[in-house]
């Protein structure tokens, strides 16, 4: 089949191509190294907070009493630790290692590159201070204060030469295609960024956005929206798209099919974003719009749970022994999943049952801790022997960390779908007397505490499997014997 | 594969070569998506959705939302009541867009883990949100919301809310020079009013305490857009005879 030697040329990207142009190379690994271990570190951090913040769901006084670790300031640092500090070091992980092999090139720029690392941690750690002193824009997942907004902005511009000028230095004629998901990822989240952030200072803490009301709530959910898009999709499929062959060690199914859902996916999720705002006064056109193009994303979204899933065709039998594996597929369906119940919740009628309640917070929890996590997982589990040229401390721990986190996330989701049904039911519940059902709002919040207990153990979970491969990853480095700087690779002549 | 003219996807692989033709055409695609939905919205608030007799948050009503941004209420609290029967029983009538015209940042919310808020403006008295933000489970028993203590001891500057409104002007709301002057004046004026509310109920308050600031917003809340919402009802009504 033409499809499939076409998919294994293009995925085959270990092995010297003939347009390689010969000569030694040597990889830059310890900027892999860096960006591996602090994506581990704010892992954790990201991951506490989450589960500090659900305890304060479940049990008030664990707010403390003290102004800065009320949920109110600590959900945003929650959100932005996982997103931005822990999704984005293991992006930045993935791209750092995996485009330096399939284009046989070393990154152009050790400078730049290491540039990008201390500046995306001096960032982060910002971030740390400043939100729970309540220095804060106000806008979900934008929550940086002005003078970090410009500190990103400066460092991607770095991270974006850098990244461009290694493709043009390429020694590989065609860019597979993990390289045209990260390029996505390049490109877009600079230009989400900087017109959902442009805003008038007042002082060095507090800012105003220069638009207003629901003009600054769709720019805002159109950011909102494509940052799960771009930050937390495009690029997760360019590592899925590059590990997962690898350790599958079996050839990307279809390369036609990767084609048609890269245009698709990146044309058709920045039209989604009003699907946050329905019924809202958003207009109304804007909201339908948002509404069909969420619906028609589970094509392309399918195309690549399909493409991964596929490319295990062969090598399921591994799947039985092999704990990246299971990390991977688990992965890839909770990626079909949410992004099967994601257009299904921008349905009007459905979405006016499960907007503002905690069936949101369960969708966003199976993508993030289902696909991203465990993609995650399943990339450290592979890539730490390759880089540190030696085998986990603990190599059964990586299959107790899956079981971990499966189970988690099923306890987690689960119990926000059964209390998002709840409280959205009760809402709105009317009686034979044309009145509310349940006019009291506390008596609807206290009949969900069982569930948040319930997704408190499963997020629980879910962080034990982090500690775990923490912990694990420090000991597999202490004991790691002294590496050469560089591994040097010979390309075919 | 070699370029191979007459493989399947030759144009691809062609592209898949170009990094310029790539990364313009990546940028092509995804800029159709956001200018269509966001270069209309510039229209939205100015058109026949305006509604009069909004006004501009005052001085002590924004140093109010200031600290309502930066206590992250959002994060548990909405302020966008959709039209539905439910919801107009429990809340009020439906946001209007013009309600909104003078919000930066907007606080729409995205989560209900207590009620919404947008139409909370004049549903309590005053001394209710006073007890309630020390201890929300005084006035309303098994809340799991976080206690605000300090709000009760930090206090406004004139100064930080000065800058805010003129950052504000900057950026579209109609603040006029007198407004930017009368700042300090102004916080004294209206957070005098929320003191005496207060002490006709035997409570003692300070009146630049940044709680004073947190009723004032909260109080505004929605009462104009629902004044606007029953004029227009009724001028439409009176039209229609």
């Amino acid at each position: 089949m033409a499809t499939s030697s076409n998919a294994r040329t293009a995925s085959a990207a270990e092995i010297p191509l003939t347009t390689a142009v010969g000569g030694a190379v040597e990889y830059d690994e310890q900027i892999t190294k860096y960006f591996l271990t602090a994506a581990i570190i704010f892992g954790v951090v990201g991951m506490l907070v989450g589960v500090i913040i659900a305890l304060q769901i479940a049990w008030w006084p664990a707010n403390l009493g003290l102004q800065w670790t009320t949920f109110g300031r600590l959900r945003p640092l929650h959100t932005n630790a996982v997103i931005f500090a822990f999704g984005g070091n293991i992006v930045f992980t993935a791209i750092y290692y995996s485009m330096q092999r399939l284009l046989k090139v070393r990154m152009w720029s050790d400078a730049l590159s290491r540039f990008h690392f201390w500046g995306w941690q001096a960032i982060i750690v910002a971030a740390a201070v400043t939100l729970p002193l309540g220095l804060t824009q106000g806008k979900e997942y934008a929550e940086l204060i002005w003078p970090i907004d410009l500190a990103i902005a400066v460092v991607w511009v770095a991270f974006a030469i850098n990244f461009f000028a290694t493709i043009l230095v390429r020694r590989v004629q065609h860019m597979y295609v993990a390289i045209w998901f990260y390029m996505s990822f390049v490109i877009v989240i600079p230009v989400l960024h900087i017109v959902n952030s442009l805003a008038m200072p007042a002082t060095l803490g507090r800012s105003y956005p220069i638009y207003a009301g629901l003009t600054d709530g769709l720019v805002q959910w159109w950011y909102g929206h494509n940052a799960v898009g771009f930050f937390l999709t495009t690029p997760f499929l360019g590592l899925m798209y590059y590990f997962m062959p690898r350790a599958a060690e079996r050839p990307v199914f279809s390369y036609r099919l990767s084609i048609i859902h890269f245009w698709a996916l990146i044309f058709l999720y920045i039209w989604a974003g009003p699907h946050h705002l329905l019924y809202s006064a958003l207009p109304e056109w804007s909201q339908t719009l948002g509404m069909i193009f969420s619906i028609m994303l589970i094509a392309p979204s399918w195309g690549g749970m399909l493409n991964g899933l596929l490319t295990m065709k062969g090598a399921w039998h591994k799947v039985r022994t092999d704990p990246i594996l299971k990390f991977f597929v688990v992965a890839v369906s909770f990626y079909g999943m949410s992004t099967f119940e994601g257009p299904m919740m921008s349905i009007r009628a459905v979405n006016l049952l499960s907007h503002y309640t905690n069936w949101t917070i369960g969708h966003v929890h199976s993508g993030a801790l289902g696909w991203v996590g465990m993609v995650s997982f399943g990339m450290i589990y592979w890539l730490v022997p390759r880089l540190y040229r030696t085998d986990w401390a603990f190599p059964s721990w990586a299959t107790t960390h899956f079981w971990l986190g499966t189970i988690g996330i099923v306890l987690y989701t689960v119990s926000m779908w059964a209390a998002g049904l709840t409280e959205g039911l009760q809402w709105r519940a009317i009686d034979e007397a044309g009145q509310l059902k349940y006019p009291n709002f506390v008596n609807i919040v206290d009949q969900l505490q069982p569930f948040y207990w319930l997704r408190l153990v499963g997020g629980t979970m879910f962080l034990v499997g982090i500690v775990m491969l923490l912990i694990n990853y420090l000991a597999t480095v202490r004991g790691a014997a002294p590496t050469p700087a560089a591994r040097r690779v010979a390309a075919a002549a | 594969m070699s370029d191979d003219n007459n493989a399947p996807y030759y144009w691809h692989r062609k592209l898949e070569g170009n990094l310029g033709m790539f990364a313009v055409l990546t940028t092509v695609v995804i800029l159709i998506g956001a200018l269509v939905e966001i270069i209309p919205m510039f229209t939205v608030t100015a058109g026949p959705q305006a509604l009069a007799g909004v006004t501009p948050f005052t001085p002590l009503e924004q140093a109010g939302r200031d600290i309502y941004v930066r206590e992250g209420c959002y994060t548990c609290h909405s302020q966008m009541v959709r039209p539905t029967r439910a919801e107009l029983l429990r809340y009020g009538d439906w946001s209007r867009a013009g309600e909104f015209e003078y919000e930066h940042p907007f606080q729409l919310g995205s989560r209900r883990l207590g009620p919404d808020l947008h139409r909370v403006g004049g549903k309590y008295p005053d001394a209710w949100h006073y007890e309630h933000m020390r201890n929300p489970r005084s006035t309303s028993p098994g809340s799991v919301m976080p206690t605000y203590g300090w709000l009760y001891t930090q206090t406004i500057d004139p100064a930080d809310v000065t800058a805010s409104i003129k950052a504000l002007r900057a950026v579209g709301v109609p603040y006029t020079d007198a407004d930017v002057a009368g700042v300090a004046e102004q916080l004294k004026a209206q957070g005098g009013q929320i003191v005496q509310a207060l002490a006709s109920q035997g409570i003692k308050a300070s009146p630049d305490h940044e709680i004073i600031a947190m009723i004032a917003y909260l109080q505004k809340l929605g009462v104009q857009g629902r004044a606007a919402i029953k004029a227009q009802t009724a001028a439409q009504a009176a039209s229609a005879q």
